[in-house]
């Protein structure tokens, strides 16, 4: 394929394709940094793809004390689904099962959007009458009392309409190991860029897929192109020189938080060059099919 | 632009009912308009004039150079966006159903301060008198949001029947403090006195000082609270004093029982 090269990195002339999204902020804290990351770790599970299960999720950034509402240690998590409807279902799923179940917690909306779901106020009635309401300042809590004192929770949180789920970068490498270390390096680079989260496992997915199957009821397979272990019997994206391919997928509140995270792992990669890292960097799109947010790597490079 | 003035020529012959004076209601009146408006309570007419040198001015801002416990419903019903200053002491029902907006008086304050207050935050330098933040006879709720915050003392019955918002007593409260409140916070610095909650549903009532609340209320242990943690961050700008007290350990005291027993008293553990 023809390309672009930077610091002996190939970078293709492609696109990653990227859609619409919904999304929801929530600021969780804790007595302790452990149980604020646990409860995060806990809520954003088996939150990868819309496609499989019902958000998107992921910790955008950790809080301090003094950044948070309670002065605990906490942190931002955002939640992506196609719709608020969506958002609301997997929120109230997910904060009662894994944030009033977490010891300690609290739960605060990160931001006012431009709708509001209800989280406490799905939540109170755990409170079998005994909860309390507060209203403070023009926001409204709910006081739950759980076994370990009280689960302190905001009754809405607001929803962004028009959220980015899907940016993405692909990263060949000549195997495993020299492929993950540029992957990680650009997750690494991502995480420190606000407003966007990679719901993956560790920000990385190793199975990128193609629309479509030769099975009936599946809508989504491997990405053969881009399987090094079938380079010879398909039709493949991959020189000789490339044995592994990760992606990492990006959403963002904003198209701009999505195309600084791409610009920022794209950069990460790029510095760490091929003989240690990845020897081409690429992009998922479906020919601009799938979404109305297109971001060329070309237009992305440092 | 300076704010509107309203000086203080001499004290008012009689008790004035300032509820006309708030900045939506003199929007678009000239000066002279302005002075004719009656304020008095009796059958002799006192009108502006009589009372105040009138200076226009930003109406977004309406002050009051001299005070008097004579001034009854100043700053009543006001909007949001608004704001009222009064430089020495008001009388009644300062902030009376007031929908939003700031209300600072340098002075004290008589009795029904914030009374049905919606959104107002208010703020007295000084004492007020009995039934702060209260309903008046017949009325079923007491104050139902915004803020309070008096710097000195408050009368009988601060409190009776909040419904919503948050009242700061840095002095001494009088007796029956949060009497029938229904929900919304009281906080109190000083000393309280009487039976204080007395039938409580579901309000809160934090007081620096602890003493014997009575058989109906419960003694439920000291907690941390996340609740007292973000709320003492929200308090800092209002009463540093205040927001030290939410800070730490509180024992809650579960009260009144001898209505539902969901309200409280917490004090520091």
């Amino acid at each position: 394929m023809q390309g672009i090269v930077r610091n002996g990195v190939r970078i293709d002339e492609s696109f990653a394709e990227a859609f619409p999204m919904a999304a929801t902020g929530l600021i969780v804290t804790a007595p302790t940094r452990k149980w604020a990351n646990q409860a995060a770790a806990t809520a954003t599970g088996y939150a990868t793809s819309v496609i499989g299960c019902d958000c998107e999720a992921g910790v955008d950034c950790e809080l301090s004390e003094e950044e948070t509402p309670d002065g605990r240690p906490g942190v931002r998590l955002l939640f992506f689904a196609f719709s608020t409807k969506g958002a609301e279902k997997a929120l109230v799923n997910r904060v009662g099962q894994c944030i009033l179940t977490c010891p300690g917690t609290a739960l605060y909306s990160a931001f006012d959007g431009d709708v509001k779901i209800k989280v406490g106020d799905s939540m109170r009635q755990f409170g079998d009458k005994w909860q309390m309401s507060k209203a403070i300042d023009g926001r409204r809590f709910w006081r739950v009392p759980v076994m370990d004192g009280e689960f302190f929770v905001e009754s809405q949180v607001g929803v962004l309409k028009k959220c980015v789920g899907g940016g993405n970068l692909l990263i060949m490498g000549a195997d495993w190991e020299s492929t993950m270390r540029a992957t990680e390096v650009g997750v690494e680079a991502i995480n420190a860029v606000p407003d966007a989260i990679m719901p993956f496992p560790g920000g990385i997915v190793r199975s990128g897929s193609k629309v479509g199957s030769q099975y009936k009821g599946m809508s989504a397979s491997t990405n053969d192109a881009y399987c090094p272990t079938l380079k010879g019997v398909t039709k493949t994206a991959l020189e000789d020189d490339i044995g592994c391919t990760l992606e990492i997928v990006i959403d963002g509140l904003t198209d701009e938080a999505v195309r600084v995270a791409m610009r920022a792992g794209l950069k990460a990669i790029i510095d760490m060059g091929p003989e240690k890292g990845a020897k081409r960097v690429g992009a998922g799109n479906y020919g601009g099919k799938l979404g109305p947010f297109h971001y060329h790597l070309k237009d992305l490079l440092p | 632009m300076s704010s509107f003035t309203l000086t203080l020529r001499q004290e008012p012959p009689q008790r004035v009912d300032l509820s006309a004076l708030t900045p939506d209601r003199l929007a678009g009146k000239s000066v002279a308009d302005i002075e004719k408006i009656e304020i008095g309570a009796t059958r002799a007419s006192t009108r502006v004039g009589d009372v105040f040198k009138v200076a226009a001015g930003d109406l977004k801002t309406l002050r009051y150079e001299g005070g008097s416990s004579r001034f009854d419903l100043v700053g009543a019903k006001l909007l949001p966006e608004f704001s009222i200053h009064v430089e020495g002491d008001v009388g009644l029902q300062v902030g009376r159903l007031a929908k939003g907006g700031r209300i600072t008086v340098s002075g004290s304050a008589g009795a029904y301060a914030a009374s049905g207050n919606e959104g107002a935050h208010i703020e007295i330098k000084g004492d007020v008198g009995e039934m702060l933040a209260a309903p008046l006879a017949g009325e079923l709720g007491g104050m139902s949001g915004g803020r309070v915050v008096v710097r000195g003392k408050a009368g009988a019955r601060a409190g009776d029947r909040l419904r919503r918002g948050i009242l700061i007593i840095e002095g001494d409260a009088g007796e029956d403090l949060g009497s029938r409140i229904i929900a919304g916070t009281v906080i109190v610095l000083g000393e309280t006195a009487g039976r204080v909650g007395y039938l409580n549903r579901r309000g809160s009532l934090v007081l620096a000082k602890r003493k014997d609340f009575g058989p109906t209320y419960m003694d439920c242990g000291p907690h941390i609270l996340a609740f007292a943690g973000f709320f003492a961050r929200g308090l800092k700008a209002d009463s540093a004093a205040a927001s030290a007290l939410l800070t730490g350990k509180l024992q809650r005291f579960g009260g009144d029982t001898a209505v539902y027993g969901k309200g409280e008293i917490l004090t520091p553990a």
